[in-house]
């Protein structure tokens, strides 16, 4: 049977976690993209919990905002989620020893699990209360709890620059 | 002669107080880093929003005046921020950014971000429809939508990449 860590090192021994690893320009340049896909994802889904909140786009319906913001948000997260894999198997083993990094994945469920239970749950009835200024109490607290919990995720995301020496 | 001045202006910024209490907690540095990277993305995704708005790609049933009204003015009081973290920052390690050309690069590529920004909101906030009127100038506001994407992505790029060009 194959465990975590041979499943692990298959990834990290590879010759493209080589190449990351060892090219003085592969690292800061997925980096780079990381963070501009990073900075797309949080900044749009922004719009949206500051709506859902009651502080911004108020004379919008909430389902219009998310039809508009959402597609850039998701597309944004393809890309973080990759370049951040290659990222990850470049020194997964690392990665997975610090504890920021383990936190930052968590953070993310948490995020996506957030989501989930707003538009298959909370939202149910959106079409009844969307064009309100002031939305319901799950909406709100969807919103709120997206703003920390990207918050915190981004906090986690820098920590682990200074936790981990990769160079 | 630049240099050894900017070294010296460097070596006092260090000394002073400021500089010492930055660098001797060992979280402020993140802290301050987080604070900007949130900040940077509060501003990189408004400027984005307006420019794919521009390229009739997102909120096509709304005048670009009211998404410029609904986007933009949100860009200069978080630049404040932004300024402030990235000037303590500096403080902190004035070494690292300011013999670092990446750095200079990043300024200028800023400089040239605002006068996009400002001529986007003064044109629309003027007439609303302004660059949806003509031919030329829906070709000509695709253009600046696509140096604006193009300009806001160096800038996080060369911000990324001060950490690996910093002078020892």
């Amino acid at each position: 049977m194959l465990t975590l860590s041979e499943f692990i090192s298959y990834f990290e021994d590879s010759a493209l976690a080589d190449n990351i690893r060892e090219n003085d320009l592969l690292f800061p340049l997925i980096e780079s993209v990381h963070v501009v896909s990073i900075c797309l994802v949080v900044g749009s889904i922004l719009v949206i919990d500051l709506r859902l909140l009651g502080l911004a786009s108020l004379n919008r319906p909430v389902g219009r905002i998310t039809n508009a913001i959402l597609p850039l948000t998701w597309s944004a997260f393809a890309v973080a989620a990759a370049s951040g894999l290659l990222l990850f198997i470049s020194n997964a083993t690392k990665y997975l020893e610090n504890g920021y990094f383990l936190a930052k994945v968590l953070l993310i469920c948490a995020a996506g699990l957030n989501m989930v239970v707003f538009h298959g749950i909370s939202a149910k009835d959106l079409p009844r209360w969307e064009n309100e200024a002031a939305l319901p109490l799950p909406a709100r607290l969807a919103g709120g709890l997206s703003i920390l919990l990207w918050v915190a995720v981004v906090a986690c995301g820098r920590w682990i620059g200074f936790t981990m020496q990769v160079h | 002669m630049i240099g050894a001045g900017l070294s010296e202006l460097c070596n006092w910024l260090a000394a002073t107080p400021l500089s010492q209490t930055i660098r001797a907690a060992g979280w402020i540095i993140p802290t301050l880093q987080t604070i900007h990277i949130l900040s940077v993305a509060v501003v990189f995704s408004s400027a984005i929003l307006v420019d794919l708005r521009i390229w009739r790609l997102l909120e096509r049933d709304v005048p670009l005046g009211e998404i410029t009204r609904r986007f933009l003015p949100t860009i200069w009081p978080v630049l404040f921020i932004l300024l402030t973290t990235g000037s303590l920052l500096i403080v902190g390690e004035p070494r690292r950014s300011l013999l670092n050309s990446t750095f200079y690069f990043k300024m200028a590529l800023l400089a040239v971000a605002i006068v996009l920004t400002v001529a986007l909101q003064r044109s629309t906030s003027s007439s609303p429809s302004f660059w949806d009127g003509t031919r030329i100038r829906r070709i000509a506001g695709r253009f600046a939508a696509s140096v604006s994407i193009l300009v806001w992505c160096g800038i996080l790029f060369a911000g990324r990449w001060i950490a690996y060009t910093q002078a020892g």
